[in-house]
């Protein structure tokens, strides 16, 4: 049965062949953006170099201290400084390590009068422990390097070309940038800049932050990634994490409470939002919106067309009724015409998707990031295919099934 | 067969109501070939679609082999058209993106058979009408006798007890009518399939067992 249902869907897409391509051009079009959209997301979610440890992991990229009364709201907010996470972070007990980083910043390194920009990062000891960078020339820097503010640095591929060009070996040299001139001890593996709080090109101790790491204030310019045993410490993690935030004392008489929260790799991304309504509701309604409105004007256009398909083969659908077909099998046979129309527009999509990869790859849009068309992608890219085939098939096959035979064999 | 106690049927709109059968009474052996005819509007096709469970009586008992059809849900008329019923239209109503052997199969595509079944069952009601030599082709590609020829394999496929023709040869010259006309009469006669045909012509009426008249929704013989 599948066989000659087949065969019919093939034929009517021969049939009005303008009527197929606008179809098909929606189609895949649509599908095409949402592949893209799902290896993009693909690659900020499941992209975890150097951040192989994620499962046991928490992330603290912010503070907030507020006051909210009725009539009366005051906050402030951003990302830690050194000495909370130093201190306070880790003075926690379950965490095995604390990972602490600033924000990358950017600034100029020259080389042969030519600048580049490098984004800089300072970090502690503990970062290379948690992160498992791969190191492709020397190794990271010591937490007596740290003590001492050696003036060394470990750099990226790519910061390593953009500086020294073609020179095989690298570790032992120097790099100027930021005014300060640093002996590179290490080489590691580019790393995505969708990574968030990993992302850098030249990484030194934080003993050589020309702010003062040492201020005593909460918020400052650095988060912090804590580390658990294993991942079914994770909880109580957080749990000691929220207890120790919720003794802290706030700072100023304007506000009354501290906010901040270890939280998972994904939702930390998701950060830029406040108590009432954290960030990841905005970005998942924003995404929900985004995909919903992408899928549905071309499934108001397929539903539209569809029934003017469908009204064009009321003879058929009289003789399959007369004959034998009741009103669901005949809904079944439609939407399976259907899908195999959207997964045609799929396959196309597909291709497209591909196509756009390629060129977004090419134009090395976003550093170190590189789109593919995964598994996981592939499976979304079909499942949205079947959604979409039976979103825009149902009503279309629910008019058809509903078609008096008598009036349809007169059509 | 089939029996027809005071039908009626009778359409409705906002403004007119128009009776189209007016207590027909009537009752088709097994094995009998019967014609209706009348003049255009006298109710002859809506008969056929209420014998067809295509369309249901306002009111009036129908019953087809022995079986009362006025409680039975969509699903299950279906069914029973299915199993038990052919249709031959005017206007063979051939399904143009299908090859004939697929049309034919049609009908088989709503029972529970394999696809080697379903062809070899096609293939079998493509000899009775003599096209087997054109199972490849397309209706289009065929000639209005032909295609007629294939809508009777179509409804034949299947074994059904019954077979109503609504003026299978109303859109054929005399000639090719004349062929589907013996098509039909050598299913009646050496299958022994109950015809009930709808025709204008009343020579091939005369060539069939017994002949209904209607006139306005009346039967008048």
């Amino acid at each position: 049965m599948l066989k000659n249902y087949f065969k019919i869907a093939i034929a009517v897409l021969r049939r009005k062949k303008f009527f197929t391509f606008i179809s098909l051009f929606g189609i895949s079009f649509t599908l095409a953006i949402l592949i893209v959209l799902a290896a993009f997301i693909d690659q900020v979610i499941g992209n975890d170099y150097p951040d192989r440890k994620r499962d046991r992991s928490l992330y603290i990229t912010a503070l907030e201290q507020r006051m909210d009364k009725p009539g009366y709201h005051t906050g402030s907010g951003g990302p830690l400084s050194f000495y909370f996470l130093n201190h306070f972070a880790g003075g926690l007990k379950t965490p095995v390590k604390v990972a602490i980083a600033s924000k990358m910043s950017a600034t100029n390194a020259y080389v042969n009068n030519k600048k580049i920009k490098v984004y800089l990062k300072y970090t502690n000891a503990a970062w290379w422990e948690v992160l498992e960078n791969e190191f492709l020339e020397g190794k990271p820097y010591t937490q007596q390097q740290i003590d001492n503010a050696d003036p060394v640095a470990v750099i990226t591929e790519d910061a390593k070309r953009a500086y020294f060009g073609d020179e095989p070996l690298v570790v032992g040299k120097y790099i100027e940038a930021d005014n300060t001139r640093f002996r590179v001890i290490g080489v590691i593996k580019n790393i995505s800049l969708l990574s968030g709080m990993m992302y850098g090109d030249l990484y030194v101790p934080y003993t050589l932050s020309k702010t003062d790491y040492k201020y005593k204030y909460y918020n400052g310019d650095y988060q912090g990634i804590l580390l658990a045993g294993s991942k079914a410490e994770v909880p109580k993690m957080k749990e000691e994490y929220e207890q120790m935030v919720a003794r802290l004392p706030v700072e100023s008489k304007d506000f009354d409470k501290v906010y901040s929260h270890g939280d998972s790799y994904f939702a930390s991304l998701m950060n830029f939002g406040h108590e009432d309504t954290p960030g990841m509701t905005y970005m998942l309604t924003a995404i929900g919106i985004f995909v919903a409105l992408i899928l549905l004007l071309p499934t108001l256009n397929l539903v539209n067309i569809n029934i003017t398909r469908i009204m064009e083969r009321s003879s058929e659908i009289g003789v399959r009724k007369a004959f034998g077909a009741s009103s669901a099998t005949l809904v079944y046979q439609f939407l399976v015409e259907n899908c195999i129309l959207t997964l045609l527009g799929g396959f196309i999509g597909g291709i497209l998707s591909v196509v756009v990869m390629k060129i977004f790859n090419s134009a090395h849009l976003i550093a170190n990031m590189e789109l593919s068309l995964n598994f996981t992608v592939l499976f979304v890219a079909l499942l949205t295919c079947f959604v979409f085939g039976l979103l825009s098939g149902v009503y279309p096959a629910w008019r058809m099934s509903r078609l008096d035979v008598v009036t349809a064999l007169k059509a | 067969m089939i029996r027809l106690r005071n039908i009626e049927k009778v359409y409705r709109t906002d403004t007119v109501e128009t009776l189209a059968l007016n207590s027909i009474s009537l009752t088709v052996a097994k094995g009998e070939f019967l014609s209706v005819m009348g003049p255009s509007g006298c109710g002859k096709s809506t008969l056929l679609n209420i014998m067809g469970l295509l369309d249901a009586p306002t009111r009036g008992e129908l019953k087809i082999s022995e079986q009362k059809t006025d409680h039975l849900s969509d699903k299950q008329l279906a069914r029973f058209r299915n199993l038990k019923l052919g249709f031959i239209f005017q206007s063979y109503h051939l399904i143009n993106d299908l090859k004939v052997l697929d049309n034919v199969e049609l009908p088989l595509l709503y029972r529970a058979a394999t696809g080697g079944e379903r062809r070899k069952l096609a293939a079998t009601a493509l000899e009775k009408v003599g096209l087997s030599n054109r199972v490849k082709h397309f209706p289009a590609q065929l000639s209005g006798g032909q295609k007629q020829r294939v809508a009777i394999a179509r409804a034949i496929a299947g074994n059904p007890e019954i077979i109503l023709a609504d003026e299978p040869t109303g859109n054929l010259d005399s000639v090719m009518g004349n062929e589907i006309l013996e098509i039909l009469l050598q299913l009646n006669r050496k299958e022994g399939t109950t015809i009930v045909m709808v025709t204008h012509d009343e020579n091939m009426a005369k060539k069939t067992h017994r002949l209904v008249r209607l006139f306005d929704g009346t039967q008048v013989q």
